[in-house]
């Protein structure tokens, strides 16, 4: 009940004429950027963080929660359109959703993910309203030897779930604790990795690393290898669903979120396994199993909702706990941080207006999103034949009026090509970025939990595993590390019985 | 074929070269090496003796992360060496099939460094419209009428909005002034 009044109050902040507006500018920037070739929605994301400089907490993250689900979305359309998506959650969206395109049907294919998206989000944000209050009073007693181990779960779950090698993510996790040490201890206002300089006294910015890392790492990436002739995009009228098609998908829509949202909400999350999860789902539940691979509208409707979902559930984790388990959730974080808010159990009492606002935002950008979306459809698709030298020059101009907003230093500027120039390296050599973005945001908190437990049982390391919530976590994080080698074993056991 | 080899060193030689090429990711593990080297270094000639408060000071953490990168920099050297990659990543506008262009790379940075000189004397509209179009040239873009336009359109609108619509400011610069 209080959670509803809550979320009543939250309409009455994100319904004024000025938030509203906020949302649907989120929302058409959002789609806009992530409908663009190349752009995931982390790029949209951190490419997007300076717009909201300017604006107060509530309605920036009200615009953030826009731009989140429209670049999510946007994200979808450029995979059924041109069939090679670069962000992994949208993978599974053109597997089905392409060869409906190319069979004429690319208009179905975008209503059925366009209202999976609507569908997943709103069952998702639903159960983030009824989940996240009761987590977080649960979070509200947890202590700093808690909180480390729930910092080492998302260390080890970003390295070892997502990501083909281990090793490679163990590596970017620690270039991340790297660059998050860099300045001064906040403990003790000791200099670390400063060299001396007064600018990186400071540290780096966890802005100037992200935009650096997804945004120009990803220009020079793929500057360095630009197609001669870019794909050609699928041609689209105006989305719309036969009564057929709807009978067909809308089992699959209330399927996906009950895929996702728990994907979304532990921190092994991002949309990628859900995803892949609801399609096999699907496909193993339809009646058309013919169809599948030339163009299975469940395919797209199943994913899709999943994915949304899943974001939904993410934001769980990310607004009790501070804990973010993808990319965007990450970049979020570090604007909360900009803004010196610090995402966690007390959240919810210190700043109601915020979190409600922004938590009834998502339903309202929801909202705006199917019914901008659904008409703007072909104009999106427009978007997909921008010349490619201007779209990556773009995204240079951005970053950099991004990383300048942030101090209006020409030395932060300077950083981020370095930055940027590291995740080049990085995208060459098979090492994830997210992980790195994650050592960075969470290298320094998890420090100051780490020092505050040993402070608090006088240098004991059994003070970092005396409460049983600790230790359960710690249980999880030996089952991940041990999950490989137990896989292997097992095959070897049957065959041997 | 009785005499197998009389002259055995410009073969190797090549041979060298293209395992390099294939073992090229040796480099990462000898960055990650060097930079658990760098923070180990900074960590153990940290003067702690005053500040440290509490059984955990702040040499402790870099202590565990420079080690941290001096393992993973030998177990990567193990596995690429047992013949691991590590993957490329793709994407929609990633053509993979050909060599990296490293002068676009290079031009590109060179822009983005001087862009970033430029702010300062000339203030954003300037250094924006050169940093977007300078871009452009090196992403391939010929076109001399149509490029410095966009260019100085997208950059001036970028700045108008910032600085009078979203109340983020950026310096203006000479021009500005004239304006």
């Amino acid at each position: 009940m209080n959670a509803l009044t809550s979320l009543l109050d939250g309409f009455g902040t994100a319904l004024t004429p000025l938030n509203l507006l906020w949302a649907a500018v989120g929302v058409l920037l959002g789609t806009a950027i992530g409908v663009l070739p190349g752009i995931g929605p982390a790029m949209a994301v951190a490419l997007l963080l300076p717009v909201t400089y300017g604006l107060d907490p509530t309605g920036a993250f009200i615009m953030f929660a826009g731009i989140y689900y429209g670049a999510m979305f946007g994200g979808s359309t450029t995979s059924i359109l041109l069939n090679t998506p670069g962000e992994s959650a949208a993978v599974v969206a053109a597997m089905e959703g392409n060869p409906m395109a190319k069979s004429g049907r690319g208009a179905q294919a975008l209503a059925a993910a366009a209202i999976g998206h609507f569908a997943g989000g709103m069952v998702g944000t639903v159960l983030l309203v009824a989940l996240a209050p009761t987590v977080a009073e649960l979070a509200v007693d947890i202590g700093a030897p808690d909180y480390f181990a729930l910092m080492v779960l998302a260390f080890i779950a970003v390295t070892s779930v997502l990501g083909s090698s281990r090793i490679r993510g163990l590596a970017s996790l620690l270039i991340g604790l790297t660059i998050g040490l860099v300045g001064l201890d906040r403990m003790t206002g000791q200099q670390r990795l400063t060299f001396g300089s007064l600018q990186l006294a400071d540290g780096i910015d966890v802005v100037i690393v992200a935009v650096g890392l997804f945004a120009i790492g990803e220009a020079l990436w793929v500057a360095a290898h630009l197609r001669r002739r870019p794909p050609e995009p699928i041609p689209v009228g105006r989305p719309w669903l036969g009564r057929a098609d709807v009978r067909r998908t809308w089992k699959s829509w209330a399927r996906g979120p009950f895929i996702g949202f728990p994907f979304g909400a532990i921190p092994a999350g991002g949309a990628e396994i859900p995803t892949f999860l609801s399609y096999v789902t699907e496909k193993r539940l339809s009646k058309h199993k013919d169809e599948w691979g030339k163009g299975a509208i469940e395919g797209v409707a199943g994913p899709e909702s999943a994915a949304s979902a899943s974001a939904a559930g993410t934001l769980v984790s990310m607004l009790t706990l501070g804990l973010p388990t993808t990319a965007v959730a990450a970049v979020m974080l570090a604007a909360f941080q900009q803004y010196g808010i610090q995402p966690g159990p007390l959240l919810f009492e210190r700043e109601p207006d915020l979190v409600w606002g922004l938590i009834a935002s998502l339903f309202v950008g929801m909202v705006l999103l199917l019914a901008l979306n659904l008409p703007l459809a072909p104009v999106w698709a427009k978007l997909l034949r921008v010349p490619r030298p201007y779209l990556y020059a773009g995204i240079l101009f951005f970053a950099a009026v991004g990383a300048y907003a942030v101090g209006g230093e020409v030395i932060d500027l300077v950083i981020l090509l370095l930055i940027g120039l590291v995740g080049f390296g990085m995208r060459r050599y098979g090492l994830p970025v997210l992980p790195a973005v994650i050592g960075v945001i969470l290298g320094p908190a998890a420090e100051q939990q780490l020092r505050r437990a040993l402070q608090i049982s006088d240098g004991s390391v059994t003070g970092l595993v005396d409460t049983p919530f600790s230790v359960t976590v710690y249980a999880v994080v030996v089952l991940l590390l041990a999950w490989p080698l137990v896989r292997r074993a097992l095959p070897r056991g049957r065959s041997g019985s | 074929m009785t005499t197998p080899t009389t002259d055995p060193s410009p073969e190797p030689a090549a041979e060298r070269r293209s395992w390099l090429r294939d073992h090229s990711e040796l480099g990462v593990c000898v960055l990650l090496l060097a930079l658990g080297v760098l923070v180990l270094a900074d960590a153990l000639t940290m003067d702690v003796d005053l500040t440290q408060r509490g059984p955990v000071g702040p040499r402790t953490v870099p202590v565990v992360v420079g080690a941290g990168l001096l393992v993973v920099a030998a177990l990567l050297a193990v596995d690429v060496l047992r013949g691991g990659r590590g993957q490329a990543e793709t994407g929609e506008d990633v053509d993979l099939s050909e060599p990296a262009d490293w002068r676009t790379v290079l031009l590109l940075a060179g822009v983005f460094l001087g862009a970033a000189v430029l702010i300062d004397p000339f203030g954003f509209p300037v250094a924006g419209a050169l940093l977007f179009w300078g871009a452009a040239f090196a992403l391939g873009s010929r076109r001399f009428d149509r490029d410095p336009l966009i260019a100085a359109v997208v950059s001036l609108v970028t700045y108008a909005v910032f600085d009078n619509l979203l109340g983020v400011p950026l310096p203006g610069g000479p021009l500005m002034g004239v304006l």
